[in-house]
């Protein structure tokens, strides 16, 4: 009986605070404007999200959001390989050390890059110094995307360097045993099983890099529209809320897909994956 | 010279400036089944990754069919490990793991094929190529092991305790198969493990460990009868271990009078040690034995009643398959040739 | 030898790409100019005018209130609904499990809106009670998951055992299932401060009425150009952040030994 009451607050409150704006989403996201001018059971969100220009943001997010995390996986798997394999006495400190910049707030972290990037930012500071004319580094995609790739990379480094401590080590020494070199070494046995690893980075990556607003916002400015941008303008400026309901109904529907392909790709309990990252 | 197919000399190991492995020679004959025999901590799990090639010797070289291999890594060396936790690939299936080497040695598929049904039919797992490492048993996951190991034809197999997780009927059973498999094959085999009677039933060779340094080397009949100190004596099967003195050749003094033996040239009026195995004691009538005792305790083993006997101020633990109880005066009888000699431990 | 130095180079590489920015925001936050190009003086002026900005000191207070209620509210709904939720039977729980990780894997921007639309829906001011029931929401799902499993490490039927001897189900609670499940509750509170701390996208949609937190105050002053005041605060956040660090460290060290 006890057991029963004591989640009774938190049914209440998911209840409450999660699944009903849910549905709420849902029911604004079917309700279209009417001949009339009143409101209507209608697909009409739904159609226009599929319109040309709308397409392109999806597209353009998934590009970007791909394109961070193919370099966040390039550049961080290595850097955990070496994490790995470091000297126990260094290696906490170098741990700790990377990362204490994940704690740092977010919007820190890629305001950041607007000093260094910015039309009197460091890099052109330096351009100046040498004698060389200014160049216009922020405002561009690349800006974005290297915002992305700043803020994420050690989201995608943490898992795999979890992985690759945890691998049994007598089944690298069986496989150099059995004649393997370092590289059939890497490619038969260490990256095959550090694959759950690289799935949780790639989905702690690649899914708040698809639905971010900010990093856009700061790094490009107004015109780049990311899925995130465009929700924000729906409901914050445009103020369609139904329109704006139906991109963050695709948005979610993405989401799930993903997670759908990282679960059948290898290990299921994503949610319990990132607790475990504490 | 040429028939010593593994030869270690001076070969220390340390690790964080500890020493593990203390300085040991040894060598592994062709087609010999040796055993490096110890207690956990001794060093022979050590000086068989040195053979392997997973450690390198902190001092002292390292040598192959006459060839220095000290600084070769493992995957150069013709030799294989079975691990002792066994060390399957578990992202492969059966087939898999035992084609790993035959793999990168670039041979046919094909022939592949041929040698991996060979290696399940000699490890009587016939069929199990598509089945998953994790849905074996321990003793069938510890044969997958064998197989992987040997369906590379190497020149010497080593085995880091590979019977230790199974149960004992199960590890007495692949004691036996090992033994023939290595006669049938003709491949050395370098075999690790802590338990004096695996040892004792299935080698040619054992070299007794401790601490770092070799204690004993010699056959199984040759260690269990002559042991050479007190450890080894201790270590392999049960024994008695008496303080005593070397009359002359011959003549030893212990338990409070002279006994003939059958060992000379350790001096006259020596303090020694003696050993006589519990076995070798045999319970008689009082009139009969050339001592006598109480007997303090009995325990029935299955095989033979383990008695303690306090003679003259010592227990002598006595292996009987008549049972004497408890309080009971008995007689105890030796030959001479039960009589073993040590030298006295510093 | 040669993997050895590009593994020195590569991590030197890395680790320089992850703190060039924030040693950027350090050294010119003590610039005497509003550029971040040139080097013109020493100054602590910009630490001056950060701490008399009162749109930001307000944020910061708003931030630690909201992160602290949130915490323990989520704490402990979330610890209760652990406990209920490890009794409950096979598709319950499997049901109830799947929609604790909603908020967690839906993106924050969904999470935001939806409840931005629940609370305008319900003609409920946006304000400070709207981002504190917003945070709360977020954070009781790592709460239930930081402690369920140490429900889960439990040894069987201990509940059942200390009822068996005579205890009733609070103190049961409190003598035989508390110290069990401790360290689960301390690192669920921990993580549900550390993500309302740091939280931006759900409070920027369920806020209002001059309230904002931290990382609002910096969105919008970040988005009018460089202000050396939010370089001044983003030294001192890595420097709490550091010395956090390195105290955990330390302790961490003292347990394993």
């Amino acid at each position: 009986m006890i057991k029963r009451l004591s989640s009774g607050p938190y049914l209440l409150w998911i209840a409450m605070f999660v699944l009903v704006p849910i549905l709420m989403i849902f029911a604004f996201s079917l309700l279209g404007k009417s001949p009339e001018g009143g409101l209507v059971f209608s697909f009409s969100n739904f159609s226009r999200a599929f319109e040309p220009i709308y397409i392109s943001v999806l597209v353009r997010s998934l590009k970007i959001a791909l394109e961070a995390t193919l370099i966040c996986f390039l550049m961080g798997y290595p850097m955990a390989m070496i994490l790995a394999k470091m000297n126990p006495k260094y290696r906490t400190t170098a741990v700790m050390l990377f990362v204490v910049p994940m704690w740092m707030n977010f919007l820190l972290r890629t305001y950041s890059w607007m000093t260094i990037l910015g039309k009197n930012g460091v890099l052109n500071g330096l351009l100046s110094l040498l004698g060389l004319p200014q160049m216009t580094f922020l405002y561009s995609e690349g800006a974005v995307l290297l915002g992305m790739v700043y803020n994420f990379l050690p989201f995608m480094v943490l898992p795999i360097y979890t992985v690759l401590m945890k691998m049994d080590k007598s089944l690298i020494e069986a496989a150099e045993d059995l004649g393997g070199d370092k590289k059939t070494v890497f490619f038969k046995v260490i990256f095959p099983l550090s694959l759950p690893g690289i799935l949780s980075g790639v989905s702690m990556v690649f899914m708040p890099a698809v639905s971010t607003f900010v990093i856009s916002n700061l790094l490009y400015g107004g015109q780049y529209m990311l899925i995130g941008n465009l929700i924000e303008q729906q409901y914050l400026v445009v103020n369609d809320w139904n329109f704006g309901s139906a991109v963050a109904i695709i948005l979610m529907l993405l989401i799930l897909v993903t997670m759908a392909i990282m679960n059948r790709l290898g290990g299921s309990n994503a949610e319990q994956r990132g607790v475990n990252l504490w | 010279m040429s028939d010593k197919i593994i030869k270690g000399l001076n070969i220390t190991k340390e690790f964080s400036g500890v020493p593990v492995v203390k300085n040991i020679d040894f060598w592994v004959k062709k087609n010999q089944f040796l055993t490096i025999l110890g207690p956990s901590g001794c060093g022979k799990t050590t000086t068989l990754r040195m053979i392997a090639g997973f450690e390198t010797p902190t001092t002292g070289r390292l040598f192959f069919e006459g060839k220095d291999i000290t600084d070769l890594p493992p995957y150069m060396r013709p030799i294989n490990t079975v691990f002792q936790k066994y060390a399957l690939f578990p992202h492969m299936n059966i087939y898999e793991n035992i084609a790993f080497g035959l793999r990168i040695k670039k041979i046919s598929e094909k022939e592949i094929s041929n040698k991996v049904a060979k290696m399940l039919a000699l490890v009587n797992l016939e069929g199990f190529e598509k089945r998953a490492v994790n849905s074996l048993s321990g003793g069938q996951q510890q044969r997958i092991a064998i197989a992987r190991a040997l369906v590379n034809e190497p020149k010497v197999l080593l085995l880091d305790e590979p019977l230790g997780a199974l149960d004992l009927k199960l590890r007495k059973e692949m004691q036996i198969e090992l033994k023939n498999m290595q006669v049938e094959l003709g491949i050395t085999f370098v075999y690790v493990t802590h338990d004096q009677e695996e040892a004792l039933t299935m080698s040619d060779k054992i070299i007794i460990m401790n601490q770092g340094e070799i204690q004993q080397i010699g056959s199984p009949i040759d260690i269990y009868n002559e042991p050479e100190n007190a450890f080894v004596a201790d270590f392999i099967g049960e024994s008695n271990i008496f303080k005593g003195t070397m009359v002359r050749d011959y003549l030893v003094h212990f338990a409070g009078r002279d006994f003939v033996c059958v060992d000379k040239g350790f001096g006259d009026n020596t303090s020694i040690e003696v050993v006589i195995r519990p076995e070798d004691v045999r319970l008689v009538t009082i009139s009969e034995g050339i001592l006598e005792g109480v007997v303090k305790s009995v325990v029935f083993k299955g095989v033979h009643y383990e008695m303690l006997v306090t003679i003259a101020d010592s227990d002598w633990m006595i292996h009987s398959t008549i049972m004497e109880s408890i309080g009971k005066t008995v007689g105890i009888h030796i030959t001479p040739d039960d009589i073993h000699i040590m030298h006295k431990e510093g | 030898m040669v993997t050895k130095i590009l593994n020195k180079f590569y991590t030197v590489l890395i680790f320089g790409f992850l703190y060039a920015p924030i040693a950027v925001l350090a050294v010119f936050s003590f610039n005497d100019s509003k550029s971040t190009a040139k080097w013109e003086g020493f100054t602590l002026d910009w630490y001056q005018s950060l701490f008399q900005n009162s749109y930001i000191m307000k944020s910061l207070y708003y931030t630690v209130l909201v992160a602290v209620i949130a915490a323990i509210a989520a704490t402990i709904i979330g610890t209760f609904a652990a406990f209920g939720i490890f009794y409950m039977k096979g598709w319950k729980q499997r049901a109830i499990l799947n929609v604790n990780s909603i908020p967690i894997l839906n993106p924050d921007i969904v999470t935001g809106i939806s409840l931005m639309t629940l609370f305008v829906a319900l003609n409920i001011e946006l304000g400070l009670l709207t981002m504190i029931i917003a945070h709360i929401t977020f954070c009781i799902p790592y709460v239930v998951l930081s402690v369920l499993p140490k429900f889960k490490q439990m040894p069987a039927e201990m509940l059942e055992a200390a009822l068996d001897l005579g205890a009733t189900p609070w103190v049961a609670f409190k003598k035989v299932i508390y110290p069990e499940i401790k360290p689960g509750i301390i690192t669920g509170a921990l993580i549900a401060f550390t993500l309302s701390i740091d939280d931006f996208v759900i409070s920027f949609f369920n806020t209002g009425n001059g309230v904002s937190n931290l990382s609002i105050a910096i969105y919008s002053m970040a988005r009018r150009g460089i202000k050396p005041e939010i370089n001044a605060l983003s030294t001192l956040m890595f420097l709490t952040v550091l010395i956090l660090m390195l105290i955990l460290n330390k302790r961490t060290k003292i347990e394993e030994i």
